[in-house]
């Protein structure tokens, strides 16, 4: 425990913050939290590579961003939103061929060498574009990254390359690693994939596999007065009722990721000393979605498509599946990211009617046995949630003539059936939104990705016209152009329906009551935590 | 003492075509199974293009044949090279010498308890076959065994641990406490308090039962007429002639369920987050990770061909007409 010892000017702020609190949001409040003090949180797994500059996935960020920071993160309420990390602001050129970063001054890397530009350029030129899963996307066409001085990178690029991607795949793609640490090395098999060298609030102190990580304060953190935890313990606890048990018995305080499930949530809400959090998800906005393979004749006519979104009951699914954890879709972009959300698009209300009329025109009348035809559907076995939409749409399907032949398979083999061997006609998936429809969302309809990608359209589904807004906005620069294209992209995907968007769900974090700060970011759970606080 | 040399020179030899097999089934299992190991590692990052899937294929090996991968597994066991697991990173070898004394530490005393408590309660319904405390004990034990062991486990967390707060959730030990020595094996004593019984409870009801019905059968044999007839204790007729005798299948049960207790571990150290065997084994085919499985079914083959081999010596020891008709060959 660090013994406070507070000087005339930190009184004055705080009385400053007092008067403050009144008008803003009451997490602002942190400023005064309490230092000091172990949090213990529940994980579900142990990424083998626990570096984010490599794998920028959510298992991975979930422990690996309180210990390395990328340039900026998402915000609420800052510019562009975003908050400033390890860059403090960053501009991009009229061509759209360069974008200059200015970085932090002061910073330092867990083993005390000071953080660079040097180490932004290696990591962009020689980990991100490379052999990123995101950065692959994003940085495909970065050429070089110039460091006129120690605070200045300017990341160049062969085309244009719209600002408003880069940043919105910041908080994602940019996690800087030490150059000192990396290069030389077999960055694939380097010791500091596991054992993280950062410039975050917290070092990587101990993994015990199976059992725990633990993360303990860095004093040396440029962020003043932060971070205030002593110490995170991430204790994996692989069972999910194991999570909830443990929270209520005050072994752990948190547990995001919804590691309690929605079943629990009820009663556990009831239980003193015990908050139920649904926000800090929005920039992580995972979709329910029906895959569709196009390569079948039925399914490859729009009127059969838009009965099947007919005879979804997107509010039975919302209330039901997700009891009320989720919102009911209306494309392939959610309302969570309102930069690019359009209402505006046709919308296919639950009516049993008009689907059955629609697949009548469509020349698929019921046979003696009231069958239309018979379907292969596999949900995906990732989430409760897709399993249980696929029982329901089994039952919806059988309402309006369609006989569906549930297909339950484990997560390597669903994965293999639907994006390699194409053995689906109709799949149940849950892709992410990462912020930009260019980044995880767009290739759920291109055509031409080759078999064995996964979450891509691997449906056999072509729009020459969707193609086009798709490669025209990737390399827009104007972002008000840019916006509208996506736009146009909705509406195109609403009205041919390459795939169906049921519902958009966030995750819900559990925790108690002394936990402070929890859920103030967009990203939150995957963010650095260097003003969550502990109240004695 | 011969006997053992030749039953211990025996089983190992034959212990040879047995692992083989083991080895190769296991191999077509998996095999057999749809996706491989980069289909569930993509899977877990989210996603990755045809490139990274490719390069992932290479640096794995599974761009090779089926046969040659076996044949490069097979080789490599004969050398007690176990391999590197894919889904972790890590040499095989490290990742099930870290994991199985936990297993062990949890088998071992969920054995010793139900064996202890099944056979005493066992010779206590036995002694009196149709009694009313034979009926009680025996329904009590049939209702015991029909539980499944997660929700017995998962029972006994919320009451224990949730609600009295006796004894910690889950765990192998107070994470990152720092204990040592005494206090540190009384820590790990507590948290194995819950999952100990959850798998303790349902195997003893067996042994309980193999023991009662073992007793009921020998009470109708002639010698125990007569050993009573000459006038001995039904306290001596009990444990010295009835029971003995019965312990004998108790013995025979106790190897075939060491190894129904691997399985049964699975479920335990999931539900109270024991890193153990049995857990490593379901993120081995979670992750479709060949060379990790194969490592653990080869370590739990042997664990049982070893525990059969010592429950085989001991039933010798108990009755001197096993292995005696080998002599001489």
């Amino acid at each position: 425990m660090t013994i406070a010892n507070p000087s005339r000017r930190t009184l004055l702020q705080a009385g400053g913050l007092l008067l403050a609190s009144t008008a803003l949001p009451t997490f602002t409040l942190a400023q005064a939290a309490p230092a000091g003090g172990r949090l213990v949180v529940a994980a579900d797994s142990e990424p083998k590579n626990l570096n984010p500059a490599i794998v920028a996935s959510n298992g991975v960020f979930f422990i690996a961003s309180k210990v390395v920071e990328p340039l900026a993160e998402a915000s609420f309420d800052g510019k562009d939103g975003l908050a400033p990390r390890l860059a403090t602001s960053w501009e991009g050129s009229a061509d759209g061929k360069s974008v200059t970063f200015k970085l932090r001054e002061g910073v330092k890397w867990h083993d005390g060498k000071p953080f660079t530009s040097a180490d932004v350029a290696y990591s962009a030129l020689a980990i991100w574009k490379p052999l990123q899963n995101l950065g692959r996307l994003v940085f495909a066409n970065l050429e070089t990254v110039e460091t006129p001085d120690a605070t200045t990178a300017v990341f160049k690029f062969s085309k244009p390359t719209p600002l408003q991607l880069i940043r919105n795949a910041l908080p994602v793609v940019s996690s800087v690693v030490p150059k000192h640490l990396y290069e030389g090395t077999d960055i694939a098999t380097n010791p500091a994939n596991v054992k993280l060298v950062g410039t975050g609030p917290f070092k990587l102190t101990e993994y015990k596999p199976g059992e725990y990580y633990r993360l303990t304060r860095n004093a040396d953190y440029w962020g003043k007065g932060e971070p205030k935890l002593d110490e995170i313990i991430f204790r994996v606890l692989p069972d999910r009722a194991g999570a909830g048990a443990a929270l209520e018995a005050e072994e752990i305080q948190l547990a995001a990721f919804s590691a309690v499930p929605l079943t629990d949530l009820a009663r556990i809400s009831k239980v003193p000393g015990i908050k139920v959090i649904s926000k800090g998800y929005e920039a992580l906005t995972y979709q329910l979605v029906v895959e569709i393979n196009h390569r079948r004749k039925e399914l490859a006519d729009v009127k059969v498509r838009q009965a099947i979104a007919h005879a979804i009951d997107r509010k039975f699914v919302v209330d039901t599946i997700f009891l009320g954890y989720a919102a009911a879709s209306t494309g392939p972009v959610p309302k969570n990211a309102p930069e690019f959300y359009d209402a505006s698009v046709p919308t296919y209300a639950f009516d049993t009617a008009k689907a059955n009329a629609l697949l009548d025109e469509a020349g698929y009348k019921k046979g003696a046995n009231g069958t239309r035809f018979s379907l292969k559907l596999r949900p995906a076995p990732y989430f409760n949630e897709t399993k249980q939409f696929g029982d329901y749409l089994r039952q919806a399907l059988a309402a309006v003539g369609i006989d569906a032949q549930l297909v339950n398979a484990d997560a390597a083999a669903h994965q293999k059936a639907v994006y390699t061997d194409h053995d689906f006609d109709l799949a149940i998936g849950p892709p992410v939104f990462r912020g930009d429809p260019a980044i995880s969302t767009t290739i759920l309809v291109q055509s031409g990705i080759p078999a064995g990608v996964p979450f891509s359209n691997q449906g056999g589904y072509e729009n020459k016209e969707l193609d086009g807004i798709i490669a025209k906005a990737s390399e827009t620069i104007d972002t008000a152009a840019r916006t509208e294209l996506y736009k146009q992209f909705q509406k195109i995907v609403a009205t041919d329906l390459p795939l169906i968007n049921v519902a958009e769900w966030g995750f819900i974090t559990v925790a108690r009551d002394t936990v402070q700060n929890v859920s103030n970011n967009p990203r939150w759970a995957v963010s650095n935590w260097s003003d969550t606080a502990l109240k004695s | 003492m011969n006997r053992a040399i030749r039953l211990i020179r025996r089983r190992a030899i034959s212990s040879i075509p047995v692992l083989l097999i083991v080895v190769v089934l296991t191999f077509l299992l998996l095999e057999s199974a749809s996706g491989d190991a980069v289909d569930a590692y993509l899977l877990s990052i989210g996603g990755g293009d045809a490139t990274v899937a490719q390069s992932l294929r290479q640096a794995y090996g599974l761009d090779q044949s089926m046969f040659a991968r076996l044949w490069l597994y097979v080789s490599s066991l004969a050398r007690f090279d176990f391999g590197w697991s894919v889904a972790f990173g890590r040499p095989v070898l490290d990742l099930v010498l870290e994991r199985l004394p936990n297993t062990l530490l949890l088998m071992g005393s969920a054995t010793a308890l139900s064996f202890g408590f099944g056979s005493a309660l066992g010779i206590v319904a036995g002694s009196k076959p149709e009694s009313v405390r034979d009926r009680a004990l025996s329904t009590g034990s049939l209702i015991l065994y029909a539980i499944p062991s997660f929700w017995l486990g998962l029972v006994l967390s919320i009451v224990f641990a949730v609600q009295l707060r006796w004894l910690p959730t889950s765990g192998i030990e107070t994470i990152a406490s720092g204990k040592t020595g005494l206090a540190r094996a009384m820590d790990i004593a507590r948290h194995l308090v819950l999952p100990v019984a959850a798998l303790a409870l349902i195997y003893m009801a067996l042994f309980l039962r193999v023991m009662r019905w073992g007793m009921a059968e020998v009470w109708t044999l002639d010698f125990v007429l007569f050993a009573r007839s000459k006038g001995l204790s039904r306290f001596r007729v009990v444990l010295r002639h009835v029971a003995r005798n019965a312990l004998l299948s108790l013995v025979t049960m106790l190897g075939l369920q060491s190894a129904a207790m691997l399985g049964g571990s699975v479920v335990i150290e999931s539900i109270f987050a024991i890193p153990g065997f049995g857990r490593l084994a379901q993120e081995a085919v979670g992750g479709r990770d060949a060379p990790l499985l194969m490592g653990i079914i080869v370590v739990s083959a042997v664990l049982v061909i070893c525990v059969n081999l010592i429950i085989d010596l001991v039933y010798a020891a108990l009755d001197p007409r096993v292995g005696a008709s080998e002599r001489g060959t």
